[in-house]
């Protein structure tokens, strides 16, 4: 009998096969995407974050595990598991010699995220590079690998893993991970669990998902509705940033995003203000905003900026909306010119410009204008003008499966000894709300190797029980 | 809602392929060029692999003359096609090899001397240079047979018992200057087109290596390109190393027996253990190795690297320098043979052929490649124009 049956394709599940094949185990890979589109959102991964006491290749200065954990405290507002966390960041500091000799090769921070050499190691080619490299290296190792492979349900006995369904086919395996993704690519579950809001409005049927068409969920719901597995976290929380309206529906990964907001003002349908654009670095906010914009009428934002920011952000994909005054910049993006020259002409003269200086919380300002901008306040004055529609964008969700340091799924608090959760499926454990950039990779892989190294040993258990 | 709908018509539009009006060009593979790396440029994922990607984030939008340094600067080694999540399938179907191959081909074209030469380009394929490479062989066999020297064991083997030293020099030296002003001419125009500025002693040092090691063909962490697959492998950078400094040898063997012609009055045939020919001999194996390599790759290449359409160039000059090499080691295996004059007669045609089409063949690549690969090591000692926010 086959010893892991690994259902997913991306990093953790990845991870997983690795693991219980460099345990001398045999291992199948079930993936649902076909060949081309393997590897679930890790394909549009770009780095794993990581806890270093000192610099590490290509990660300069430290980055200390209590300082991680500060930063995961504080995105997550308290919703985690300091245990698993702590667990996580631990991982992540050991992790990267592994995946060296199963073919990733790291980088320096790519330009234009220049914040991110402290914490985050980027992946060379980015996160496809990484699939590749992986794919490759459990296809050495002797592992089975199936495309096109979803599984429907699995038959479980007792809470052990007995088989898995794919295709008509039944699968049987001594022990089996779960690392098949989110739901975030399900949209009538995502508009079933964000429901309609107090405008009448069904907000999710205007969420993009920037990653895979192929997380809808099918295994994470049997798992919760008909198995009864431990539950873990909110079906509305999920990665969610702002991204450029005109993104496609799937798939639009990292270069739909806008990242000029905290260079300007941000402006809803009614063409108001309705956060603090410049409250802090923006890659510390930007997971922020796809909920902020979520909870705009309309689920739509507007981006403004001047001449003045052209040059200090990454280059949007698309081409943004441009005119040479403000009214005609309101008229292109069809907002009501008054309330936006109203909006406007309060932000401006509210601008208390000190010293500007982006890669600092700088001392621009606004006085007496509610919501403030709290940095890199500066009057937008100077034509050509900008705007770039915006909308909430979903990368992942945090509603999973209950686990515990063993990766094990959980029936009625009792751990399966037999079946395992690693990735998108298991993340809510730790990211009970917020993100912080390369976490996601942090979990996936710290998890997929436990789940991986906890199947390996639980299949060799069931070989000496049988022997015994 | 009808300007954002508007505009997402217009970003799909782009991002499947036909540009929005502001930044169509007036032709369709550099404005290729210019919509994927508009999509790279938001992404960069891509930074580490080579010299294009850096020299994309220090641009903004891409005219036709950013298109067309970075396309010379590309090796086509395609590991961002491998690595990149919006290759097809795709909507936005971005493939940069591909693309920079189309442009490259184009500039090859547009700065070719005399201009209208450029459409040799499009046409140059392998029947051609073989056809091109026969015909002349044939041309000098029935100069030979004239003399009565086409079969028969020359005196001491002497080439120039066949076609007298005078006769080759006539032959070969103008087709081979035309051949260097023709290409001087259009790199130096491709040079203008967006001058750098002054090369300091450290770029030039850097871009001589950078050629000489062929730097961007180890995938920026040293394990090589992208060939049949996603896996990486140091053979292509190895057989063009081994075809790059055989034909070097070659032509110091010619060198120094042009010398020794010349300054000393030594005249050929020279013994087995003379510089020309032990140059000659290790640069024939050396060229042979590595074509037949370069072919074999080539064949098994990624359906999707490249562009299909210039296959034809790149085997007609593989065959050519192949024929070449392997026509002059037939020669000095053939030595005191009677079908010495008749192989003289093929590698000689060969030799000439590959002259004749070299400013508008494959050949040009390593010109142009080396101009872009000059210019890259002086802007990046250049202050970038752009202030990225969080840099």
């Amino acid at each position: 009998m086959l010893d892991v049956l690994v259902i997913g394709g991306g990093n953790a599940a990845l991870c997983a096969a690795l693991m219980a094949a460099e345990a001398g185990c045999s291992v199948r890979l079930l993936e649902a995407a076909p060949r081309e589109w393997r590897g679930g959102n890790s394909q549009h991964t770009r780095n794993l974050r990581c806890m270093h006491d000192a610099p590490q290749d290509v990660l300069v200065d430290a980055y200390p595990e209590e300082e991680f954990w500060q930063d995961l405290l504080k995105v997550t507002g308290g919703r985690t598991n300091e245990a698993l966390a702590r667990l996580v960041i631990r991982a992540s500091g050991t992790c990267r010699p592994w995946m060296r000799k199963h073919g990733v090769h790291f980088q320096p921070s790519l330009s234009g995220a220049l914040h991110t050499a402290r914490t985050n190691a980027f992946f060379m080619g980015g996160g496809k590079a990484l699939v590749n490299a992986f794919y490759r290296s459990a296809q050495g190792l002797g592992v089975r690998i199936d495309y096109e492979a979803p599984v429907e349900r699995v038959e479980l006995r007792d809470g052990r893993f007995v088989a898995a369904w794919s295709r008509g086919e039944r699968i049987e395996a001594k022990t089996c991970v779960l690392a098949a993704g989110g739901f975030e690519s399900n949209r009538e579950w995502l508009s079933e669990a964000w429901g309609t809001n107090e405008r009448g409005e069904r907000p999710a049927e205007n969420f993009l998902i920037r990653g895979t068409r192929f997380n809808t969920g099918v295994l994470l719901r049997h798992m919760l509705d008909d198995h009864g597995a431990d539950r873990i976290g909110d079906a509305t929380q999920a990665h969610m940033v702002a991204i450029d309206a005109r993104a496609p529906l799937y798939d639009g990964g990292i270069c739909t995003r806008i990242d000029c907001v905290s260079l300007g003002v941000v402006l809803n349908r009614e063409a108001r203000r309705f956060y603090d654009e410049g409250e802090d670095f923006w890659p510390k906010r930007y997971a922020i905003w796809g909920r902020l914009v979520a909870q705009q009428p309309g689920q739509i934002g507007y981006s403004i900026i001047d001449a003045k920011a052209i040059g200090r952000f990454m280059p949007p994909v698309f081409p943004g909306t441009r005119a040479d005054s403000l009214p005609e910049l309101a008229r292109l993006l069809g907002l009501d010119e008054t309330t936006f020259m109203d909006t406007l002409n309060q932000y401006n003269a509210a601008c208390r410009v000190g010293r500007f200086d982006h890669t600092a919380l700088d001392d621009c300002h606004t006085e007496g204008l509610s919501p403030p901008k709290t940095h890199w306040a500066r009057p937008i004055d100077t034509p050509p003008f900008f705007g770039y529609a915006v909308k909430p964008g979903v990368t992942f969700t945090y509603l999973g499966l209950k686990t515990d340091e063993t990766a094990a799924v959980h029936f009625g608090g009792q751990p399966s000894p037999n079946l395992f959760v690693a990735g998108e499926m298991m993340a809510g454990n730790v990211l009970g709300q917020g993100y912080t950039a390369g976490v996601g990779m942090s979990i996936g892989t710290a998890f997929g190797r436990i789940a991986g190294t906890q199947a390996a040993a639980a299949a060799q258990r069931e070989v000496s029980h049988a022997n015994a | 809602m009808q300007t954002l709908e508007a505009l997402t018509r217009e970003a799909a539009e782009l991002a499947q392929g036909r540009p929005a009006p502001h930044q169509r060009l007036a032709d369709a593979e550099e404005a290729e060029v210019a919509r994927v790396l508009q999509i790279c440029n938001a992404c960069r994922y891509c930074e580490g692999f080579c010299a294009v990607f850096p020299a994309m984030t220090r641009r903004l939008q891409f005219d036709k003359t950013d298109v067309h340094f970075l396309a010379n600067l590309c090796h086509q080694c395609g590991a961002c096609l491998h690595a990149c999540q919006y290759a097809p399938p795709h909507e936005f179907g971005v493939n940069v090899p591909r693309a920079m191959a189309q442009v490259r081909v184009r500039t090859y074209v547009e700065h070719a001397w005399p201009a209208p030469l450029g459409r040799l380009y499009q046409r140059n394929g392998l029947a051609l240079a073989l056809a091109l490479a026969a015909g002349l062989a044939l041309f000098l066999m029935l100069a030979a047979a004239r003399t009565g020297s086409l079969w028969g064991a020359p005196p001491e083997g002497s080439f120039y018992a066949i076609f007298p030293h005078g006769t080759m020099v006539s032959l070969f030296a103008p087709v081979f200057l035309f051949a260097v002003l023709a290409l001087a001419l259009g790199v130096r125009q491709f040079w203008r087109e967006s001058p750098p500025g002054p090369a300091s002693a450290p770029a030039l040092a850097e871009a001589t290596q950078n050629v000489l090691s062929l730097r961007y063909l180890d995938g920026g962490h040293g394990q090589g390109c992208n060939n049949a697959d996603d896996a990486f492998t140091l053979a292509r950078r190895r057989f063009h190393h081994f075809t790059f400094y055989g034909f070097m040898l070659c032509f110091a063997a010619t060198s120094v027996a042009t010398l020794y012609h010349y300054l000393l009055g030594w005249t050929a045939p020279y013994g087995p253990t003379s510089l020309p020919k032990l140059l000659g001999t290790t640069g024939g194996v050396s060229l042979m190795v590595g074509t037949a390599g370069l072919w074999w790759l080539n064949r098994r290449r990624h359906p999707l690297q490249g562009d299909p359409a210039q296959r034809p160039m790149d085997h007609a000059f593989i065959a050519l320098l192949f024929l070449v090499a392997s026509s002059g080691l037939a020669l000095m295996l053939l030595k005191g043979t009677p079908a010495l004059a008749l192989t003289l007669c093929i590698h000689l045609g060969a030799v000439m052929a590959l002259f004749a089409t070299m400013p508008y063949s494959k050949f040009a690549h390593g010109v142009y490649r080396g101009a872009a690969l000059l210019k890259w090591s002086i802007e990046k000692r250049a202050p970038s124009k752009l202030q990225l926010g969080d840099d």
